[in-house]
């Protein structure tokens, strides 16, 4: 990150499912003002979504950051819900432990961190049992529209 | 690949309800089913029309999201009062059809040819 960098920061709420989005539906405009190629942003503002779905699922809610660098976009997500117990199983592409009311909302698939990973050049997630999770996504930027 | 054609003409030619269109002009470039959200979020593409028996207001979400041309409910499916209200709200285009995703998926595809 360098002096230029750009900071946007949200809260994900935990208590209304439908208004998961917010965050990201901003993160997308903010950056189509800015200029940047519709690809990276299709990218930055699905992934976010997923984290935003993921908040609200696992979480009650959470923090989101969007830094928007000369060379990358960081996102950072930060929640303090029950935490991943073993991150690597929730990588995987249809593992989910979300419940069925979710499920008929369209959600609970598996696909969130594997999506994420998808579309992020770089996914970190660390998570403590209890404490909560973070999740941090490097988007680079490789050229402006 | 798909001819030139607009969401308002594959509203025509498919017989489509149209709950909310306002951006008739969008182009339509292909088309996509699915009902998990996240599945379609990672997969369906700008321009499709995307084919779908799922009606809450994370379907505008993923719609806008995604640049879909237009979201198509199957099966008689209506758009709930929150989905109705995010789709006007943002501008995508909300249509529907009697027809099963898997019918309409056909139809769609065959107006490839034309």
């Amino acid at each position: 990150m360098d002096e230029k960098t750009h900071t946007f920061r949200y809260t994900v709420h935990g208590e209304d499912f439908l208004s998961a989005g917010e965050a990201s539906m901003h993160a997308k405009r903010t950056l189509k003002e800015l200029g940047y190629s519709s690809d990276l942003i299709r990218r930055v503002s699905v992934a976010m979504y997923e984290g935003e779905i993921n908040m609200f699922i696992h979480a009650g809610g959470g923090e989101a950051k969007m830094e928007v660098g000369e060379n990358e976009i960081t996102v950072t997500l930060i929640d303090w819900g029950a935490g991943i117990p073993d991150v690597d199983m929730a990588m995987r592409e249809g593992y989910s432990t979300a419940t069925a009311d979710i499920r008929s909302l369209g959600f609970g698939a598996g696909m969130g961190l594997p999506n994420m990973k998808r579309f992020a050049d770089e996914l970190t997630v660390s998570s403590t049992v209890g404490v909560g999770t973070k999740v941090v996504m490097r988007f680079a930027i490789r050229n402006k529209e | 690949m798909m001819g030139k054609m607009t969401v308002r003409e594959l509203g025509d030619k498919l017989n489509l309800t149209a709950f909310c269109l306002p951006n008739p002009d969008a182009e339509v470039t292909g088309g996509y089913v699915g009902d998990l959200l996240s599945w379609v979020m990672g997969r369906a593409g700008e321009g499709q029309a995307w084919i779908t028996i799922m009606s809450n207001r994370n379907v505008a979400a993923v719609a806008q999201l995604t640049e879909v041309a237009c979201v198509i409910l199957a099966e008689g499916v209506q758009p709930d009062s929150d989905l109705l209200t995010a789709a006007e709200a943002h501008g995508i285009n909300l249509l529907g059809s009697a027809r099963d995703s898997f019918t309409l998926a056909v139809e769609l595809g065959k107006r490839n040819k034309e």
